[in-house]
């Protein structure tokens, strides 16, 4: 063989090499990717095929009957919707302003900069930390007692780096033309923030919202101290009512509740589930919406 | 050259520095009345920093550091007594790239109004119309009024950025660049708009198309490495320059 074919066989063998690692490589990402949504599809999937059967109109919007071991759920599933709609009413008017702040007005200084840290914090502490921190302020030192009103503002406390992050990021994806043209037509910073940056932010602070909602819906130490009732016999009359509430509600039905219905406990979590998933859902229809309307 | 009128805008000695960095350098002018003023030179010669000068904008920017005077009809417009908002409420701006808002434009030209409650119900609808037709857009518009403006064509958005900026009556109106996301054609019509616009306003634009700083302007100023190196009628400037380096940017040997 001359020596020309044999260093052509050579770049060839290499070739076949480095095409068969890439391949083994290829392989084991999509396998791990793979696992990824099987753990998804696993998790959904067992909640639904056994608690599916489950589900009624009776089991959605009846009280809990023999000592839980029968009849609903509402009573949970009303205390979460309440609970998720006055954390958005906390939760939403002090983040946005925290975010309009901090982008369209802090100035780059130790103060702003601790509060960002502060706010980066915020987002890291264990969620049962923000329980305690809710029974020791809002139940105790407030004096509001284990009630809606403690659990909501534990909730938001706990949504708003979420929210603040999500708003930011909306506010600054506002073009920097909009706020020199607002200013060169005479208005103040305020009017530009409020006319020409919050409206076209709009769409990126629903988003960052729901979503950060949605992960407080399906929180439960947060709730476990401050608002959550392991049984009301009705529903709360006001903001200072305990309430019962999915999440703590499965944990209930889970691990206190002998010679309860399998079923009865996946029903439970399903509809928790779809109650989070619907959420999510809702949030990414309208980014997709927002995102094929927006014209800049 | 119309009769004498006293200057809209006199800059005295300005200077102007970004961090350490000497944008403009003792800048002397006066800008007469009712007349277009041309400011050209090669990319970076501070002839937008200048421009913005005229109505503080570059107040947005926190390192910029000035020095001297600008006076709005014999005004300071750094003194406290003229309101930022009235400055700029009378110094209008319009932008190199067309920039309504995603708004209707209608909506782009009632922004204004609003921000300075100039106007309220029909009494808008008049201004409206009365600026679109200022800028020739009216009839192509009036019976699109509430379509978004982004759907326009360059020309016609930076027509209608005009007469945003000129539905709250400025009396001056600076433009920075207006033409240059714009093709030959609709470059000439803007240009036949300002010659039109200038029997009612003072206008200041900034090019670097030195073309159109001869075809439209009256007084022109060169500037280069922030210093305004000549200043002038238009004509004078470009068929006579008195200084060298004047000569050679308009014959074009370097920009």
């Amino acid at each position: 063989m001359d020596p020309a074919t044999r260093r052509v066989q050579a770049a060839d063998r290499q070739w076949r090499r480095a095409e068969l690692i890439q391949r083994v490589a290829f392989a084991l990402l999509f396998i791990a990717t793979l696992l990824v949504a099987l753990a998804s599809v696993l998790v959904m999937g067992l909640i639904l095929i056994r608690g599916a059967p489950w589900l009624s109109w009776e089991f959605l919007t009846t009280m809990p009957a023999r000592g839980m071991r029968a009849g609903g759920i509402f009573p949970a599933i009303v205390g979460t919707l309440e609970l998720i709609g006055l954390t958005v009413v906390f939760a939403l008017p002090m983040g946005v302003a925290a975010a309009i702040y901090l982008t369209e007005y802090a100035r780059d200084n130790w103060m702003n900069r601790f509060i960002r840290l502060a706010i980066v914090n915020l987002s890291g502490v264990p969620s049962v930390v923000y329980g305690l921190f809710g029974l020791g302020l809002f139940v105790i030192f407030c004096r509001f007692g284990t009630s809606l009103l403690a659990g909501a503002l534990t909730l938001a406390i706990m949504t708003l780096p979420v929210i603040i992050t999500a708003s930011e990021e909306a506010l600054r994806s506002v073009p920097q033309s909009f706020r020199e043209v607002s200013h060169s037509l005479g208005a103040s910073r305020w009017q530009t923030v409020r006319h020409a940056v919050l409206p076209f932010a709009v769409p990126g602070i629903m988003t960052g919202t729901i979503l950060g909602i949605s992960r407080a819906a399906g929180e439960t130490a947060p709730i476990l101290f401050t608002v959550a009732a392991f049984y009301v016999p009705r529903l709360p009359h006001s903001v200072f009512d305990q309430a019962m509430a999915l999440p703590y509600h499965l944990y209930v039905l889970s691990t206190q509740i002998p010679n309860i219905p399998q079923a009865h406990r996946y029903g439970t979590a399903l509809v928790l589930l779809l109650l989070v998933l619907s959420l999510n859902v809702l949030a990414v229809v309208l980014r997709a919406r927002f995102r094929r309307k927006r014209q800049w | 050259m119309k009769p004498t009128e006293a200057p809209k805008l006199i800059v005295q000695d300005l200077d102007l520095y970004y961090g350490d960095f000497q944008a403009l350098k003792r800048i002397q002018m006066s800008i007469v009345s009712r007349q277009i003023t041309a400011l050209i030179g090669p990319s970076g010669c501070g002839k937008s920093t200048l421009l913005r000068c005229f109505n503080r904008m570059n107040d947005l920017i926190e390192s910029v550091q000035m020095r001297g005077r600008i006076l709005l009809d014999g005004q300071d417009i750094a003194d406290p007594s003229l309101p930022l908002v009235t400055l700029r409420k009378r110094v209008g701006m319009v932008f190199q790239r067309p920039n309504p808002f995603p708004l209707s434009a209608f909506e782009n030209i009632a922004f204004g109004l609003h921000l300075h409650a100039l106007a309220a119900g029909r009494r808008i609808h008049a201004i409206v119309e009365q600026s679109l037709q200022a800028v020739g857009l009216w009839d192509r518009l009036k019976d699109r009024l509430h379509q978004p403006a982004l759907r326009l064509s360059l020309e016609e958005q930076q027509r209608l950025c005009i007469a945003r900026a000129m539905a709250i009556k400025p009396e001056v109106i600076l433009l920075d660049e207006p033409c240059s996301t714009l093709d030959p054609i609709a470059t000439g019509k803007i240009e036949e708009l300002l010659y039109a616009l200038k029997e009612h306003y003072t206008i200041v634009i900034v090019t670097h198309n030195m073309q159109q700083a001869a075809r439209v302007s009256d007084t022109a100023g060169f500037l280069l490495l922030g210093e305004l190196v000549e200043f002038g009628p238009t004509n004078r400037l470009f068929t006579n320059p008195r200084d060298p380096k004047t000569e050679a940017y308009i014959t074009g040997r370097f920009g």
